[in-house]
C-alpha cells in the first residue's frame, strides 16, 4: 500500500461527514466502510477532490441483496482507487427495499453510468440525478429484478423440465 | 476420385426422354444445392466450422455455399445459445428469409436452452421460430451435424411443392405470429 493508512482515512472522513460512518472493518489489508447511503454523493465528491486523498478511479460498482437484512436489504458497493496514492478503499450503502433510491455518484464519475444501470437492471435500485436510468443487459420487457433473491433462478417458461424425470 | 451423381427420383425412362412429377425434380435439385445461413453463437459454430472445413467437408453434401445473406439462403443452421434479447434477432433474420426455407437447431441450447436454464437465456429456438430437425448434443459431433443436414435434405426432397400453401403450414406460421 501507498503512503496513507486506514485510520488516516477514517479521520479524513469524520472530519468532514460527523454521522456518516456505520462501520468500518479490514480485511487482507483492504479497509471496507459502510456509510448512510443519503450522502453518498457527497462523500464521492470529497474523496474525489480532497487533495490528500485523491481517490479518482472508481474500480467497480454492484449491487447486493441481503434478504434478511430488514430495513437494509438492498445494498451498493463501490470500489475507489487513489492512483496517487495506490490505495484502494470498498465503500458499501446499504438502502431498504420498500424504497431502494439512492444518489447517482454519475456526474463524479462518468464509468459510473453503465454500472449503475446494471445494478438498477439486476436488483431494482433507484440511482436519483441519473441520465439514462433503464436496462443494460436484460430484454426491456422484463418485469423484474433477476438477481434478487426472491425470484428463482430458473426460466419459468421451460417445457421440457419434467420434475418426476428428477424425482422430485 | 469417382464423382458422385444424385440418383434420379423414380419416374419413366425411354429413349430420348425421363418423365417424373415435377415435386420430385425440384426436391432434388433444392436438396443436393442448399445454401445454409450459419447463425453461430457460441461452441456448436466451432463444431460447425470443423464440419465446413476439409475433413468433414459439408461441400460434399451440396452445401458448396455458406450464404450470409438471409435473403439468399435456404437453411438457417441456429448454432449455440440465444439469449433472451437474441432472440428477436433470430427471428429477424428468419424473416428475411425467402420461402421455401428451413431451420435446423443444433446442439442443447438451441434445442431446448441446454443447461442454461435461467432468466437471461432463450429455453429452445422453437419458442420463437418454427424448427424442422433438431441436433441434439453439447456439443454435438460434425457427423452428427451432417446426419441431420442429411435429415433436412430429405425434408427438403419430398416436400409436396404446395405444403407452403397448406392449411396447416399457415397455422403453423400463424402460431409464431408471422404471416
Amino acid at each position: 500500500m501507498g503512503s496513507l493508512s486506514n485510520q488516516e482515512i477514517i479521520n479524513h472522513i469524520q472530519e468532514a461527514f460527523p454521522n456518516l460512518l456505520v462501520s468500518s472493518q479490514e480485511s487482507y489489508g483492504m479497509m471496507t466502510i459502510e456509510v448512510q447511503a443519503n450522502q453518498v454523493k457527497n462523500l464521492f465528491q470529497f474523496l474525489y477532490s480532497n487533495p490528500a486523498l485523491q481517490f479518482q478511479f472508481l474500480t467497480d460498482l454492484c449491487g447486493i441483496h441481503f434478504p434478511d437484512q430488514s430495513g437494509k436489504e438492498l445494498g451498493v458497493v463501490y470500489h475507489l482507487h487513489s492512483l496517487v496514492n495506490n490505495y484502494r478503499i470498498r465503500i458499501k450503502a446499504f438502502v431498504p427495499k420498500s424504497n431502494p433510491q439512492i444518489e447517482s455518484v454519475c456526474s463524479i464519475f462518468k464509468s459510473a453510468n453503465w454500472q449503475e444501470r446494471e445494478t438498477f437492471d439486476f436488483y431494482g435500485i433507484e440511482f436519483l440525478g441519473h441520465p439514462n436510468l433503464k436496462r443494460i443487459l436484460n430484454v426491456d420487457e422484463m418485469n423484474y429484478f433477476p438477481l434478487r433473491k426472491e425470484y428463482p433462478l430458473e426460466d419459468q417458461h421451460r417445457t421440457d423440465k419434467n420434475d418426476s424425470y428428477f424425482g422430485r | 476420385m469417382s464423382i458422385q451423381i444424385a440418383d434420379a427420383p423414380p419416374g419413366i425412362q425411354g429413349q430420348g426422354f425421363f418423365a417424373t412429377s415435377l415435386d420430385k425434380a425440384v426436391g432434388l435439385a433444392r436438396a443436393n444445392s442448399l445454401w445454409p445461413l450459419p447463425f453461430a453463437t457460441s461452441c456448436c459454430g466451432i463444431e460447425f466450422m470443423a464440419t465446413m472445413a476439409s475433413n468433414y467437408d459439408m461441400a460434399r453434401f451440396g452445401s458448396e455455399r455458406l450464404s450470409f445473406s438471409p435473403r439468399q439462403a435456404d437453411l438457417l443452421m441456429v448454432m449455440g445459445t440465444i439469449a433472451k434479447k437474441m432472440g428477436p434477432v433470430v427471428r429477424q433474420v428468419y424473416l428475411q428469409m425467402a420461402e421455401p426455407r428451413w431451420v435446423i437447431a443444433v446442439g442443447a441450447c438451441a434445442s431446448s436452452g441446454g443447461i442454461f436454464d435461467t432468466y437471461s437465456v432463450l429455453q429452445g429456438i422453437d419458442k420463437v421460430i418454427p424448427v424442422d430437425v433438431y441436433v441434439p448434443g453439447c456439443p454435438p459431433r460434425p457427423e452428427q451435424i451432417i446426419d441431420g443436414i442429411t435429415k433436412i435434405q430429405e425434408l427438403v426432397k419430398n416436400e409436396p411443392l404446395r405444403r407452403r400453401n397448406s392449411a396447416e403450414y399457415q397455422a403453423l406460421m400463424a402460431s409464431y405470429g408471422i404471416k
